[in-house]
């Protein structure tokens, strides 16, 4: 560490559990330590593991106060033991002891909420400088080596780009982070810069724009007759960034000789705009899409949704990239209009196999069973504090993602009709609420808009931004109360780009005067453009009539949120940015917006030429279904949904959960979210990314229709169902990425027309790539799309798990030979094919002649077929309703399969889309075949008693698969 | 009659406060939400209810421990207020993090020091965050609006909420006071229940207990996120329901309020 501000000596504190307690988090540790062994197949000698919460003290405190300090607020009387170290004493080791801390100026939540109830006890000023910090002290007992112990620490104790990792020392750094010397204005010189100079400067100023762009800036500035200030450059970086501007979806491509201008507005967007929907309320423009949920509820109740990629961060912090991921999307919710409420979250993670050898890990990644489980932790860690329930979202595997995880995170929010708008006006004060601004997250925007490479880690270590929920929380209190007192005109989130983009945002179309040193900083020594660009989380902006401001202010400060005028909106169409007094930015907002160059890019699509390895028959048909319920892809995420908390805000009626014994996954999650209305809401999702390695068009069709798939079966309304893109890709200045893009792109406009199910809000994140020495891996081309359908009635939901021996089984839709990037083939090792592609009309007429037999109450229980198909759907059926089954394929109608495709293993591990499972009471198949006329619904068995297991027929009527319940739990269940 | 008052307290990271109040007022109480605070700033906005609820959530993100901060600046600034309450005859309810909020008050043991006391809830057996759908059992307790011997299903979730005492003895006074007033049970409600029927590693199962005189209640589980028929996952194998078991709950406590006034 450099050199330290002058802080006496702390006080420091340690507490463990007391001995006769025991202590979970060693006992999970220790776990972790005997799983790594089996894997190194080397054994450490570790005996026992505690984990003591260290907190360092200012040294100033007499004795009195710190054993007060201990008993009110860091040690329980009956669990926990303190052990206290005056300032400058250390403790006395008696085992081996691993420490980790958070490097100086990295974000501490549980520091900062000690030191605001110190303030509070009146033991340290308020508003002083933060001179508490955190740590964990780790100690084993055991004969590891040091060289071990810090394996050991860096594999299982310490993110490294965010903590220091201390073994056999106990020197911890304490102190404010170190203070820089004021710096006001700062010139760039770039107006006489050639290409290689400018080249360098975008790529040293980690600006991340291309030679056009930096062309583009000089030309501007050269007009000006004046050298850019950092300030303004950094402006320009974040504004233009593809993270912020989605510079390939709206540029210019040639696809195989056609020229496409705008790919997504001629076809996501086209195809909203065409489809013209009555429920939309709002789409695209704002930071979440806005429908209509209730009309006849508290004057009109409308509900926003928002799925955001925060792939990058998470890739090097999984904990806090996930966490701020949520926390992000939730102030898009919070930003929407005037302001929506949270009611659900959603998250979804594409990540390597957890299996995965250590040496097949590329250089600089964590290996994915890491990053899995701390972007778990991450979205638990935040989305329960913030009393949001977590309802849907998946998990999704291929070694693809290995060095470039992705992850979602999407928010759902209730909004009055009368707040779905914003308008900014001229003489409105600019109002940042909420958490201080540090150091962290600087140049995210830019950074997540760039590859990653094996350096990732080291370089963008100040990119990393560390969360702080409760923060979150009670600026959202305070939002919600501001806006029903109609005390602010405008709001939107600080999120990639901090208050550049936020104000810049907002001041579109007006102008805006700021004064950083009004910020309120977290510790001095900022730079004027560090606080302009920095990414610290929690705040937001808000454009309010000056008339107002007091009162605004004084509903923050009730929920002690800190609320600052930081300067003024005006209408001179520019941005001028003061620093004590010294003009250090001052920008035309039209260049700002609407200057990016429009490039023209190349793209090719050609499809892959492998054999189709047909659907094989199978040796032994019933260990192969056990296989694949044991699939990663498929077997249970309960150990993730158990962790968050799904019901919080008592609006739960179909969790991710469903079934007697809650242990079988639900197609959609339903929430009731407002008592005096009968309507619920559906939330489903879809992505596959093996689909769309074949045939990427194919593959967003039928993650559509999957999407469409998962909020039908339980009741959703098709006709009544919005769609949110997210689109994560490779690097899109290689043409064939980009021309899967457009195919996907152009999938999407075709199936939204055809469902009449409009896109209303999305994201991209291209550029999804890794560089390690002179090899590129990418991720495979990754769409997930998200469905939010309204349900006419909660009364009539249905769900996936089979409720009554003798009922009914149907088979809705055609099966035809698409195995295509299917789980089986995946299971089997087999590669190619017809990517199963759902015939548009057929799949509209489904879903709606099944929602209208649901609304009189003739569906027991309906399960869509996705991956793993028949076989797959029916036994996660049996295992909800903890039932038996017995089917017969041989009464299945369906065209002559090809060659190569047995009929048996065709019929039960197709992925044609668009089919689903019914579960129907004997005396109603009638009235419900007739109803859905027009649409194969095959009787093709019957539910039985659970000690008759599963049992399926083949296509000649003889015995195929022959599996009990217990069997089929097992293989579920296997990986927890 | 008229409607009882009742007050649904939060604090900073409270979350459970809305459904909390819905709960009361469906039960047929008045029910308002107020900050802390507001009560810190004047203890006596406390008076006019004869139901306090501490609602559940993250108090101050429970950062240095579940409940830790928010008791504290209770003890402070309440001093013995919610001892006042019971004893003109009000009652109190903590949910969750209100129970852990509770705890650190000293409201189940006024005898007793922060110091000194025998109870406390500390992380789950598990080590992590749990939610699920959990049964409970009444005990011999004096809770005036619970019934020995009823067993109902209600959710959990929580990551500290595991029942401990400092030691056998204090376990025996506790249910010789008949303070031990819900335990965890296997649906059937009969039986010792494990893991993920008693979802925390509580000792004795113990999932709420009172203050001596049976008017403070405090307990992990949620009962107010099951006051409709459809929140419960079995829904559909349960019969027909008019409302969820939590709503009983909360109307029964109320109408004691009522009784009472």
């Amino acid at each position: 560490m450099g050199p330290q501000t002058g802080a006496a000596a702390p006080w420091r504190i340690e507490i463990f559990r007391k001995p006769e307690f025991d202590d979970p988090e060693g006992t999970h540790a220790l776990a972790q330590i005997r799983a790594l062994e089996k894997q190194h197949g080397q054994a450490l000698g570790i005996e026992a593991v505690r984990l003591g919460r260290g907190f360092l003290l200012p040294g100033e405190l007499d004795v009195d106060q710190v054993r007060r300090i201990i008993a009110e607020l860091l040690a329980d009387p009956v669990v926990d033991e303190a052990h206290t170290f005056e300032p400058g004493q250390a403790p006395v080791r008696e085992r081996q002891r691993v420490l980790v801390a958070r490097k100086p100026g990295v974000m501490d939540p549980v520091a900062q909420t000690l030191e605001r109830s110190l303030a509070q006890l009146g033991l340290i000023p308020k508003d002083g400088p933060s001179l508490v910090q955190t740590f964990r002290a780790w100690e084993l007992a055991g004969s590891a080596t040091p060289a071990q112990l810090r394996a050991l620490g860096q594999e299982l104790f310490a993110n490294e780009v965010i903590e220091d990792l201390h073994v056999g020392d106990e020197s911890l750094h304490y102190g404010l982070p170190p203070e820089r010397p004021r710096i006001g204005r700062v010139e760039v010189a770039l107006r006489h810069l050639d290409d290689a100079g400018l080249l360098e400067l975008s790529t040293s100023g980690q600006l991340y724009l291309n030679l056009a762009e930096m062309h583009c800036v000089r030309d501007h500035y050269q007009a000006q007759g004046r050298e850019p200030s950092a300030c303004e450059l950094e402006t320009i970086a974040q504004t233009w960034s593809e993270h912020c501007q989605h510079k390939t979806f709206r540029g210019n491509i040639d696809f195989e000789g056609e020229h496409i201008e705008n790919l997504l507005k001629s076809t996501i967007a086209a195809a909203t705009h065409e489809i013209n929907h009555p429920m939309c309320v709002s789409v695209f423009h704002d930071n979440a899409g806005i429908i209509e949920f209730d009309p006849e509820v508290q004057g009109g109740m409308d509900v926003a949704f928002k799925v955001e990629t925060h792939n990058h961060p998470s890739a090097i912090d999984p904990y806090g990239g996930a966490g701020t991921g949520i926390g992000g999307v939730i102030r898009d919710i919070l930003g929407v209009g005037r302001g929506a409420l949270p009611i659900a979250n959603t998250d979804a993670f594409f990540v390597g196999p957890q299996d995965l050898p250590q040496e097949r890990v590329p250089k600089g990644s964590l290996h994915p069973r890491r990053i899995l489980q701390g972007v778990v932790a991450g979205v638990r860690d935040y989305g329960n504090r913030m009393g949001i329930p977590t309802v849907s979202g998946g998990v999704w595997f291929d070694e693809r993602y290995v060095a470039n995880p992705l992850v979602y995170a999407g928010t759902v929010g209730l909004i009055p009709r009368r707040f779905a708008t914003k308008e900014v006006h001229a003489g409105d004060v600019i109002l940042v609420v909420g958490g201080r601004t540090g150091r962290d997250g600087i140049h995210g925007a830019t950074f997540s808009s760039v590859e990653l490479d094996e350096d990732s880690e080291m370089v963008s270590a100040a990119a990393v931004q560390i969360g702080d929920p409760i923060t979150e929380k009670k600026v959202a209190e305070a939002l919600i109360q501001a806006r029903d007192l109609d005390l602010f005109r405008a709001v939107t989130d600080c999120g990639a780009g901090g208050l550049s983009s936020a104000i810049g945002e907002m001041a579109e179309g007006h102008g805006a005067v700021v004064h950083l040193e009004r910020v309120p900083l977290k510790y001095p020594g900022l730079t004027p453009d560090e606080i302009w660009i920095s990414e610290a989380q929690e705040r937001m902006v808000l454009a309010v009539d000056p008339a107002k401001l007091a009162e605004c202010v004084a509903v923050f400060e009730a929920e002690d949120v800190e609320a600052t005028a930081l300067g003024t909106f005006n209408a001179t169409g520019r941005l001028v940015l003061e620093y004590h007094g010294e003009v250090v930015g001052d920008m035309d907002l039209e260049f700002l917006h609407g200057g990016t160059p429009k490039p023209l890019r190349k793209a090719t699509w050609t499809p892959p030429k492998i054999a189709d390895p047909g659907a094989p028959a199978l040796e032994n048909p019933s260990q192969t279904l056990l296989d694949m319920l044991a699939q990663p892809g498929i077997a249970s995420k309960e150990w993730i949904v158990r962790q968050y908390d799904h019901n919080v805000q008592g609006a739960a009626v179909i969790g991710p959960m469903s079934g007697v014994h809650h242990n079988a996954p639900s197609d959609g999650t339903v929430l009731h979210p407002l008592p005096e209305s009968k309507r619920a809401l559906a939330l489903g999702s879809a992505a596959n990314a093996r689909y769309g390695r074949l045939d990427p068009e194919a593959m967003a069709l039928a993650v559509i229709d999957e999407a469409m798939r998962n909020v039908v079966a339980t009741y959703g309304d098709p006709g009544r169902t919005a769609l949110l893109d997210n689109f994560s890709w490779g690097n899109c200045d290689k043409p064939e990425n980009l021309g899967a893009l457009v195919l996907a792109a152009r999938g999407c406009y075709t199936a939204a027309k055809a469902f009449g199910t409009p896109f209303i809000s999305g994201k991209d994140s291209l550029n999804n790539e890794y560089r390690v020495g002179d090899q590129t891996l990418s991720i495979p081309p990754t769409l997930y799309v998200s469905s939010i359908s309204i349900i006419p009635s909660v009364n009539a939901v249905v769900t996936m798990a089979a409720k009554k021996a003798n009922n009914l089984i149907l088979l809705v839709g055609l099966t035809r030979p698409e195995l295509g990037g299917s789980e089986l083939h995946e299971l089997l090792g087999l590669w190619g094919g017809k990517v199963p592609k759902p015939d548009l009309r057929y799949a509209k007429a489904t879903f709606e002649k099944l929602h209208s037999v649901m609304k009189f109450k003739q569906v027991a229980s309906c399960h869509d077929l996705s991956e793993g198909g028949l076989a797959v759907a029916l036994a996660e059926m049996c295992l909800a309703g903890d039932l038996g089954a017995e089917i017969d394929l041989s009464v299945i109608d369906h065209d002559n399969f090809p060659e190569g495709y047995d009929a048996n293993t065709t019929l039960l591990y197709s992925e044609s889309p668009s089919r689903f499972l019914i579960e129907v009471e004997v005396g109603k198949k009638f009235h419900l075949q007739s109803k859905m006329s027009g649409i194969a619904a095959t009787p093709i068995g019957r539910f039985l008693p659970r000690e008759k297991g599963i049992k399926i027929k083949d296509h000649l009527g003889q015995p195929h698969v022959s599996v009990s319940l217990d069997q089929v739990r097992d293989a579920f269940t296997a990986s927890h | 009659m008229s409607r009882p008052k009742a007050l649904v307290l939060r604090s900073t990271g409270t979350n459970c406060q809305d459904e909390t109040q819905r709960a009361l007022a469906r039960g047929g109480a008045d029910a308002e939400i107020l900050h802390t605070n507001r009560v810190i700033e004047d203890p006596s906005r406390l008076d006019p209810y004869s139901i306090l609820v501490f609602a559940g959530g993250f108090s101050f993100g429970d950062d240095l421990g579940a409940g830790r901060v928010w008791g504290a600046q209770l003890r402070h600034a309440l001093g013995d207020r919610l001892q006042r309450h019971l004893e003109r005859g009000g009652l109190v309810l903590g949910v969750c993090n209100g129970f852990q909020v509770l705890m650190e008050t000293g409201i189940f043991e006024p005898d007793k020091t922060p110091a000194t006391r025998d109870m406390a809830l500390y992380a789950n057996a598990s080590g992590h965050y749990e939610c699920r759908w959990v049964h409970l059992k009444t005990l011999n307790t004096l809770c005036p609006w619970l019934t020995p011997g009823e067993c109902f299903p209600v959710p959990m979730a929580h990551g500290e909420g595991r029942f401990v005492v400092r030691n056998l003895a204090a376990m025996e006074t506790l249910a010789a006071a008949r303070q031990l007033a819900l335990a965890y049970t296997p649906p059937s409600g009969e039986g010792e229940p494990s893991y993920p029927d008693n979802p925390n590693g509580s000792m004795g199962h113990i999932a709420g207990v009172t203050d001596p005189s049976g008017r403070a209640l405090g307990l992990m589980p949620h009962p107010e996120r099951n006051l409709d028929p459809w929140n419960h996952p079995e829904a559909a194998w349960l019969g027909r329901r008019s409302e969820g078991e939590g709503a009983r709950f909360y109307a029964r406590m109320v109408e004691v309020a009522k009784a009472e006034a």
